[in-house]
């Protein structure tokens, strides 16, 4: 079994079939891309698969566990991280603070018991909270030692991660994420992705709104991540350049169904691919 | 008829269109293509006043319009048919049509609508249903009628394939060609590039928001850059 | 029983012509729109001075109220929400809810507060049919109301500017491509909405024969209440739900009492909110993906305030009252760390992106729970102190449970209604409350063998109060946890795929919001020895409300300022000090307006706001509601 498992996935908005019985697999330390025309259903796989939507059929089991409908949270908490097409940094937040959220779900220390709330039954997932929380936010005011070090830890972290990205934003590792190019906030949304230290990376369209110098530099960022983390990676990108050079398959999305699968080479020249995008002869 | 005049067009911090001309000449059929993200819709909304251009001008019949409210562009002879149509859900049919025609004061909108009804054998049935209730390819028929309703001269459509399956793809292009043989100039901007090719005049190509081609449909349609274009370079 | 229907029926007409309103601007303008309960108070005067002073017909008046009150909605479309647009969409419901506060105290302060006796020359005669006993006033109300909705029907039905109006509520970008003035229908919109409202207030008051500047809040609320009921978007909805408010109110007042009338409706409201928030007819919006972010005004971190100053300030906090003859002064200043507990809590909330508009009921929990404990179960103040905190803090997680699901405006509206619920509560919960006669006789707390007396005690306990208050919450900010509320308060969804359990951080907000505003009420309670329902106003909510806006949302030091100086400054400035509820309410205006990030607050440095991020698309009201009916493209 692949290491993450899509079967028959579906999802119907109104009468919309955005995405239409999907079936896809990512193997450990692969690179896919998911190709399409506007539409065609690609970021609601990626919202599916992060349990922002309940799919209508089909799913979904990441290192053969099954987290079909898991709330999003959750998903996190078992390594899936994602970045968003909008770019959706925490804008008010400072970079550093955007790349410490990320490591949400590893605070052992400031989160106690956090990890296990998940596993409790319907009455102890109400119960507990009223306990942990209280308690989390006690240590937060106190800060004892084992915080002090976790934070510490954490930004020592913080630090090698942005410093991937040269010099592009550890200058600005006190700025607010508003005050960021559109370049920059996409790399910091990766970077937050990475203190995850996720299995499995979702990118949704990280070049969109980058130039062509921008988007080769974070193309060689991509392929740098995923060497020295080992990432398995699920990507969604419209540049067709990059997604050919850095994918080892691409699976093509049209109008929410799977139409081709197959390495760079064999999908570009499949007649069905060319015409999702050129159109049909008229 | 229409122009632009190297348009420079931002999305707050980022820049969708650079330095973008093309023009429309009276009686034609002109498509502007380009795949996902080349700035297509954002020069739409920019010939519609949805966007306002940090430089550059907009020309509608020798008239700057640049800095026009999209409603007075209206008045001026601009008909649209949004992207993914925008049918207002909640109204008839008949209403819809008749919001064409939102800025007529003439007495001839009876007259019209009767025409556009003959047009569209297929609204005339459904003309006391609302809106929301219609098929995709219902509904590009209603957004063709109701662009029409304003008696326009220049008729702008925003990706009328878009959602629509290849069948009806073919029937809306056909359409097109019909309302464009009645004499209105047609603009319509299109991801599908082989259809919209095979019924323009001339063509249009837009990549990362700048124009990359330009000639004569024919032309272009047996252009291979299109397809790299389109579909990126071949790695070398 | 048929009496009752009868009764319900009027009023339930009556919260029709608000209801209406109401879903039109919410249409068109996707906004809900705090100032209609002032309006229709305005009108209810209008109509007041024409017929009762001034001896006009009746329809003479109702057409000046309808005409002046829709004159004032066009107005306040102008200058308080056209230049909003583009705005996070809490800043036009502020921007509504500050026009409320200065059309309710100018109200206040041109007709003095003492209810008027409004007397209609109409005939008196009553119809019995069958046992039911219909007067012509009521049939009168009913057909005046429903001929306005007719009247607005055919409008929107058949006419040219009313399918304008129709369409730029269903599609605003497809109506502008129609070359419908957008801008006009809005104008027009607000003005049909007011002229709506100032004819029911006229009505009401002839109903009731009786008008006061008060009356318009909670007319207000129990027009949006109907709205919310019915689903806010559609003219059958707001009928619907008008009428059956109208029903639940009467049925409630013949079974229960009359005290439990306002308790009923806003129970409603709670309920509606959490349990179908898009209404008895709405549609259910499918959960937004788009970017939440923005509902709250944010701009980067606040000013840092240097620590000499803070330190000055304290010192000259702690040597003030040696000062001779500085007892007023200590009084008010009091009063003012009071405000500044109310407003660290709920800077607290606003800090994870929350805006509450229930302050009040903290206060009023933290003083009744602080005040029983002493006084009915013999507690000291020290352990009272706490035990009505976490009970507050209970109570505020339990009561706010329901509306955690909601953001923005919902979520605005329900905390005021939950407010609301638990002062109507305590008016009703004789037995515990004393109800309407208030607690006299609240214990002064005794340390050591000191007893307190006057406000010196009681100054620098505040004193003490705040500075730890301040202190945690400042810690908290800096921490793990502050980080994770900021995320939340930035982007819901984003948080949340970081495994943010938004629902659970926003509860633990809420909770300790709840008990350090608590820890206010209980102070407050105790050093005025007297209690009653009617100190805990939704006024409280609002201006404590401004108090963190003003302070700089984040800013600790920043909100205990703001909130000191509110307090203190109509006192300083005698000839104002009449008119500082209006003040106020100009302060919010203006504050929205021009500077939506505090005092302390930073400009952010580049002009990178973030709905532009969102290329192209204009987000709708983010969060769970009904569908507003221009969002969605039902074509694709």
């Amino acid at each position: 079994m692949a290491f993450l498992e899509i079967n028959g996935l579906s999802k119907s908005f109104g009468g919309l079939r955005a995405v239409d019985n999907v079936s896809l697999s990512v193997e450990e330390g692969e690179l896919v891309s998911l190709i399409g025309p506007n539409g065609a259903g690609k970021t609601t796989v990626f919202n599916l698969v992060t349990g922002i939507y309940p799919p209508s059929a089909g799913r979904v089991a990441l290192d053969r566990q099954d987290i079909t409908g898991l709330p999003t949270a959750q998903v996190a908490a078992r390594g899936v991280a994602r970045t968003f097409q909008q770019g959706r940094v925490f804008a008010g937040l400072s970079v550093a603070d955007n790349v410490r959220v990320g490591a949400h779900v590893h605070l052992d220390a400031q989160r106690p018991g956090a990890g296990l709330v998940a596993r409790l039954g319907p009455v102890g997932r109400v119960v507990a909270p009223w306990l942990r929380l209280p308690w989390e936010a006690a240590l937060a005011v106190v800060q004892p030692p084992r915080v002090q070090g976790e934070e510490t830890r954490l930004a020592e972290e913080t630090r090698s991660i942005l410093g991937i990205f040269g010099e592009r934003l550890t200058p600005r590792w006190e700025d607010p994420a508003l005050s960021l190019s559109y370049a920059n906030r996409r790399r910091v949304e990766i970077a937050r992705a990475l203190a995850l230290q996720p299995r499995l990376l979702l990118l949704d369209e990280p070049c969109a709104g980058m130039n062509p110098a921008e988007t080769r530099e974070l193309q060689d960022l991509i392929a740098l991540i995923r060497r020295e983390f080992g990432l398995t990676i699920l990507l969604i990108e419209h540049k067709l350049d990059l997604v050919m050079q850095l994918s080892d398959r691409v699976i093509v999305l049209d109008h929410g169904a799977k139409i081709a699968e197959g390495t760079p080479a064999q999908v570009r020249h499949d007649p069905l691919v060319v015409e999702a995008y050129l159109g049909r002869a008229a | 008829m229409l122009s632009l005049h190297n348009i420079n067009a931002f999305y707050g911090p980022i820049q969708a269109l650079f330095d973008v001309s093309l023009e429309v000449r009276q009686g034609e059929i002109v498509c502007l293509l380009g795949g996902n993200a080349s700035g297509k819709s954002t020069t739409m909304k920019t010939i519609l006043g949805l966007v306002k251009p940090r430089g550059g001008q907009v020309v509608l019949d020798g008239e700057d319009i640049t800095s026009l409210a999209t409603p007075q562009r209206v008045r001026r002879g601009l008909a649209s048919v949004p992207e993914a149509r925008r049918i207002f859900p909640r109204m008839t049919v008949r209403e819809n049509l008749l919001m064409g025609a939102y800025t007529r004061r003439d007495k001839a909108i009876g007259d019209d609508l009767a025409r556009v009804l003959d047009l569209f054998p297929r609204l005339k049935e459904r003309l006391g249903q609302s809106g929301g209730t219609l098929s995709g390819g219902e509904q590009q028929m209603l957004a063709l009628g109701r662009a029409l309703m304003s008696r326009p001269r220049l008729i702008c459509m925003d990706e009328p394939s878009m959602g629509l399956a290849p069948k009806l793809v073919q029937q809306s292009f056909e359409l097109i060609q019909q309302v464009n043989a009645q004499g209105v100039t047609i603009f319509v901007v299109e991801q599908n590039a082989q259809v919209a090719l095979s019924i323009a005049h001339r063509g249009y190509v837009l990549q990362n928001g700048a124009m990359a081609l330009s000639g004569p449909a024919q032309e272009l349609l047996h252009n291979p850059d299109i397809r790299r274009v389109y579909l990126g370079e071949v790695a070398a | 029983m048929l009496d009752q229907v009868i009764n319900g029926l009027v009023l339930g007409n009556i919260y029709v012509l608000l209801a209406v309103g109401m879903a039109l601007i919410f249409s068109v303008a996707n906004l809900v729109n705090f100032s209609k309960g002032s309006v229709f108070m305005i009108g209810a005067y209008v109509g007041w001075a024409l017929i009762s002073q001034l001896g006009w017909p009746l329809w003479a008046a109702l057409l000046a109220a309808a005409l002046g009150c829709g004159l004032l909605g066009v107005l306040i479309e102008r200058v308080a929400l056209r230049p909003l647009e583009g705005a996070p969409p809490i800043a036009p419901l502020l921007s509504t809810v500050a026009v409320a506060f200065i059309l309710d105290n100018l109200g206040l302060l041109l007709f003095k507060p003492e209810t008027r006796a409004f007397n209609a020359p109409l005939p008196t005669w009553r119809l019995a049919v069958g046992g039911v006993n219909v007067g012509l006033l009521d049939i009168l109300i009913a057909l005046i109301s429903l001929g306005c909705i007719g009247g607005l029907y055919l409008f929107l039905y058949h006419t040219r500017l009313g399918s304008g109006v129709r369409a730029a509520a269903q599609d605003r970008d497809a109506a502008l491509q129609m070359g419908v003035d957008v801008d006009q229908a809005r104008s027009l919109v607000f003005g049909i909405a007011s002229a709506l409202a100032g004819i029911a207030g006229t009505l009401l008051g002839i109903y009731y024969n009786s008008v006061n500047p008060a009356m318009g809040f909670s007319a207000g609320l129990k027009g949006l209440i109907a709205a919310l009921l019915g689903g806010i978007t559609s003219l059958p909805a707001a009928l619907v739900g008008g009428l059956l408010l109208g029903q639940i109110e009467s049925l409630a007042t013949a079974y229960i009492g009359l005290s439990y009338r306002n308790l009923a409706a806003f129970l409603v409201l709670v309920l509606i909110l959490a349990l179908r928030p898009e209404g008895l007819l709405g549609r259910a919006a499918q959960r937004g993906y788009e970017v939440t972010t923005g509902v709250f005004f944010s701009v980067g971190k606040p000013r840092r305030v240097p620590r000499s100053v803070l330190v000055g300030v304290v010192l000259a906090a702690v040597l003030l009252p040696l000062i001779p003859n500085s007892d007023y002064v200590v009084q008010v200043l009091f009063i003012g760390l009071v405000y500044a507990l109310l407003a660290l809590g709920l800077n607290l909330v606003a800090g994870a992106g929350q805006v509450s508009l229930g302050q009040a009921g903290l206060f009023a929990i933290g003083a009744y729970g602080s005040a029983l404990l002493t006084a009915k179960a013999g507690l000291p103040f020290w352990i009272a102190l706490p035990a009505s905190a976490i009970l507050a803090a209970i109570l505020g997680v339990a009561l706010a449970y329901p509306a955690l699901r909601l953001r923005g405006n919902y979520l605005a509206i329900a905390t005021l209604g939950l407010a609301e619920i638990v002062t109507q509560t305590i008016l009703n919960w004789e037995g515990l409350t004393n109800g309407p006669l208030g607690l006299f006789g609240i214990p002064a707390p005794r340390l050591g063998g000191l007893l307190f007396v006057g406000a010196r005690p009681y100054y620098y306990l505040a004193l003490v109060l705040v500075a730890v208050s301040a202190w945690t919450l400042t810690r908290l900010g800096r921490s793990q946890l502050g980080r994770t509320l900021g995320a939340i308060r930035e982007d819901e969804l984003a948080a949340e795929t970081y495994g943010i359990e938004t629902g659970q951080y926003k509860a633990l907000a809420f909770g300790l919001g709840a008990a350090v505003a608590a820890v206010g009420g209980a102070l407050f309670a105790h050093s005025s020895t007297y209690i009653s329902p009617d100190i805990f106003t939704p006024a409280i909510s609002v201006l404590v409300l401004t108090m963190v806006i003003l302070g700089g949302l984040g800013s600790v030091p920043g909100v205990v300022a703001s909130a000191v100086l509110l307090i203190a400054l109509p006192e300083v400035a005698r000839p104002v000090a009449d008119a500082r509820w209006l003040l106020y309410g100009v302060l919010l205006l203006l504050l929205v307006r021009f500077r939506p990030q505090g005092l302390l607050g930073r400009e952010p440095k580049q002009s990178l706001s973030r709905g532009q991020t969102n290329v192209g698309v204009k987000s709708p009201e983010p969060g769970l509601g009904t569908q507003p009916e221009f969002a969605g493209t039902q074509g694709k």
